[in-house]
């Protein structure tokens, strides 16, 4: 059967039709779709959200070295977090094969770096393999598995936004069961000590030769020879666009195995061709491994080493043409990405932007967008859980320089859970007196609404014990006192809570809790929280067209001539009716 | 030359291209093309533009199309068409929907809604504009909106030998397969 796949759902497809029985993954573009596809076949395997990526793929080296074929997903810079148990994985090797997606962003289209995750197969070893379409998204997939458990390695399926994001036709298969391998202790195979890892070291090279081998040999790297005027090497979607770009004159070396790189295949190539391109996006990861072995090419002299390519691009590169494009004299004005209507984290970034004398590192969610203005409340975000950890070291050098400024952290629920924990034990241990705001909005927001470990329920849809965050902080050693449980949509409370805390001179963690405007509610949340249906509405006498209901950046009111809220984008969340100074705008409930 | 065919649809998240270009994808495989399409919409929940390419033909290599290479724009949102207007060939057609929807600074009232759009664009390049958003809500259901502009789509790009009916029928839920294949029967009769 054919079907439409983008290739995120070619992999869950490619896992579930290869028998695998473990997945663990955390959610992050371009990844995250490719455990929400796994899911429909939660009859046949398990799968779960961990609460960061290291624990992911820890997690799916224990389930493979137990015996069963696991996966595990990420975006590129989860791969970052997983990193640790990654170089030493490479060592031990598995027992069920092991596959790890590292799903990669090229041109940042929701990430806060582009980095080139084929550079970790130079560093850690690992075998890496690089579809260019949906139908290889699960060919590869499948394949991956067995090359796992034939060279004893886990591999690495690297993809990029345009291949997980992007449909096209896939033919489907039924599942193989695999049955699970024998589990058998054996201490010199697992267990990492230096003694142990000098020879797991040793074994890694001859397993590196047998790879070499296959990747020269086997088909998973394909030449296509169409004349010897031009040949092109190319790897992932960018051998699409090269095909677009340089037509059926050209030949083509396709790598769909980039570690080991097949030099024996690449150095026949390059002696039948007389211009050689390499077309990659972002780093020169192959054209460096050619000029390491002295062959000759056209790489990034010419390609852009950052950002997306495409076939435009490449064409501009190479032939220097462009296509004929109409122009207009007026612009579009942008669309930036806002807080929703209705965002809880919209009325605490509200409060802290009155605040002087503050420094606010920022986290990765939603919330980074308290960063744009109107709000503007954010000063820093590098990576996951680094608010508090960056606050905490703030603390401390504000406490140095002897500056009166409050260093506080921002960090929603699932962030605060994949590594904002241990940060917020260094503050505790190293006392620091910054101020810890953790969003709670009851689900992982940013990347559409993944569950975590504290939203009540799991991947597989079964009843979970959550994390109860309050008690988590007073369990690290956070005084009773300093512990604060607020509502951000009631600003009085709110700003009550947020005072008492800036003004302490010891550690304090304020805790914002409402879900998500967007969130399914559970259950629970129903349980917890006055979810019943309002607008607001604004008594056209009553304004003096301030504008302050404006200024808190809501999506729903619009300003000008006349400021009018609209209906369809209000939640009647309250919080114009809040900052009005005039009481014109009233909350309405619906029926 | 290939004989591979681009379509862009843009518009504004939750103004429901995705479904249309489902649709409509599917509608291509079915009769036998080769289809890639590509979206991003990654932050599109909140406000975003959003975009979806497909390109159709014997065989489709790049999932994306480049500048001046659409054979048709459609537009779910006035000012959308005047942001992909480096992307249709300068021979190509642009259906647009009539329907504003301002983004966040035009909403703080830092910069205006561009005026004159459709006249700019008429001047440059083939339209086809109505309202799609007025025609949906007469017969009934403005979220069908997007069925009208496939409508047009399909229309406007020749595909009349599909069995559109029959996708539209697997697609969208029984109880609004009627209101659909009225939405889309009316944005063809829109090109």
């Amino acid at each position: 059967m054919k079907q439409l796949m983008t290739g995120n759902q070619a992999i869950a497809r490619g896992a579930y039709e290869a028998g695998m029985l473990f997945a663990s993954g955390y959610p992050g573009t371009p990844s995250t779709e490719i455990l929400e596809n796994l899911v429909q076949y939660k009859d046949s395997l398990y799968c779960e959200w961990a609460p960061n990526e290291k624990v992911a793929l820890e997690a799916a080296l224990g389930a493979s070295i137990a015996g069963v074929r696991s996966l595990s997903t990420m975006k590129h810079v989860g791969v970052n977090v997983a990193a640790d148990p990654l170089f030493t994985a490479v060592y031990t090797g598995v027992n069920g094969g092991c596959v790890l997606v590292s799903a990669d962003d090229p041109g940042m289209h929701s990430s806060q770096n582009e980095q080139d995750n084929r550079n970790y197969a130079t560093a850690s070893r690992i075998l890496v393999l690089e579809p260019s379409d949906s139908q290889e998204a699960k060919d590869y997939t499948k394949l991956a598995f067995e090359l796992s458990e034939k060279f004893d390695t886990p591999v690495m399926l690297r993809v990029t936004t345009r291949i997980c994001h992007s449909k096209s036709i896939v033919e489907l298969a039924e599942r193989t069961e695999k049955a699970p391998i024998k589990y058998v202790k054996n201490i010199t195979k697992y267990v990492a000590t230096p003694a142990n890892g000098k020879v797991m070291r040793k074994n890694l090279e001859d397993r590196i030769k047998a790879m070499t081998v296959y990747s020269n040999t086997s088909g998973i790297n394909q030449t296509e020879y169409n004349g010897g005027e031009i040949g092109v090497i190319s790897a992932g979607v960018a051998y699409q666009y090269a095909r677009d770009v340089f037509g059926p004159e050209a030949s083509y070396l396709k790598v769909g195995m980039s570690f080991p790189m097949p030099m024996e295949l690449i150095r026949e190539f390059a002696s039948r061709v007389k211009k050689l391109y390499v077309i990659e996006e972002m780093d020169p990861y192959m054209e460096n491994a050619l000029r390491i072995e002295g062959i000759d090419c056209i790489g990034k002299a010419v390609i852009p080493k950052m950002d997306e390519l495409n076939p435009d691009i490449i064409r501009e590169a190479v032939f220097g043409t462009e296509n004929p494009t109409l122009e207009t004299e007026k612009q579009a004005v942008g669309r930036p990405p806002v807080l929703c209507a209705g965002c809880p984290h919209r009325a605490f970034f509200h409060l802290i932007s009155k605040k002087k004398n503050v420094m606010i590192t920022g986290d990765i969610g939603c919330y980074t967008l308290g960063s744009a203005p109107p709000l503007s409340a954010m000063d820093t975000c590098i990576c996951m859980g680094a608010s508090i950890s960056m606050a905490h070291g703030a603390a401390k050098a504000f406490d140095l320089a002897k500056e009166d400024t409050k260093a506080v952290a921002v960090i929603g629920d699932s962030t605060f859970f994949h590594s904002g924990v241990t940060s917020l034990m260094n503050v505790i241990y190293n006392k620091s007196n910054c101020m810890s705001v953790i969003l709670d909005n009851r689900i992982t927001g940013m990347t559409g609404h993944q569950e975590n470990p504290g939203s009540d329920y799991t991947l597989m849809g079964e009843k979970a014990t959550a994390v109860d965050i309050p008690l988590l902080c007073k369990s690290l050693g956070f005084k009773e006192e300093n512990v604060y449980v607020f509502n951000p949509l009631d600003l009085t409370a709110a700003q009550k809570v947020i005072d008492e805390a800036m003004a302490k001179k010891e550690p304090t963690v304020i805790i914002g809790r409402w879900p998500c405007a967007l969130k399914k509610f559970s259950p629970e949340d129903k349980a917890e929280f006055d979810l019943s249906p309002r607008k607001c509405v604004i008594d056209m006498e009553k304004c003096k067209k301030c504008g302050l209901c404006a200024k808190t950046g809501c999506p729903a009111i619009r300003s000008g001539e006349r400021i009018s809220i609209t209906a369809e984008a209000c939640t009647g969340c309250g919080l114009c009716m809040q900052v009005c100074p005039f009481d014109a705008i009233t909350q309405e409930d619906l029926k | 030359m290939s004989d591979v065919k681009n379509i862009l649809l843009v518009g504004v998240g939750g103004q429901g291209t995705i479904l249309a270009s489902e649709i409509l994808s599917m509608g291509l495989m079915e009769a036998g093309y080769d289809v890639k399409m590509s979206e991003i919409h990654g932050m599109s929940q909140r406000g975003g533009n959003v975009s979806t390419q497909i390109r159709f033909g014997k065989k489709v290599n790049a999932p994306i199309l480049g500048k001046g290479e659409a054979d048709l724009v459609v537009a779910f949102e006035k000012m959308e068409a005047l942001r992909w207007i480096e992307y249709i060939k300068p021979d190509g057609k642009m259906v647009i929907n009539d329907y504003e929807i301002p983004s966040v600074p035009i909403q703080m009232g830092l910069v205006p809604y561009p005026e004159g759009i459709l006249e700019e664009l008429g001047q440059k390049v083939k339209t086809y504009v109505f309202k799609a958003f007025e025609i949906a809500e007469k017969i009934g259901n403005p979220k069908t909106m997007n069925i009208v502009l496939l409508g047009a789509l399909v229309k406007a790009m020749n595909l009349p030998n599909i069995d559109w009916e029959g996708v539209i029928r697997k697609v969208v839920k029984p109880a609004f397969v009627g209101i659909n294949l009225e939405a889309f029967r009316l944005g063809q009769e829109q090109v």
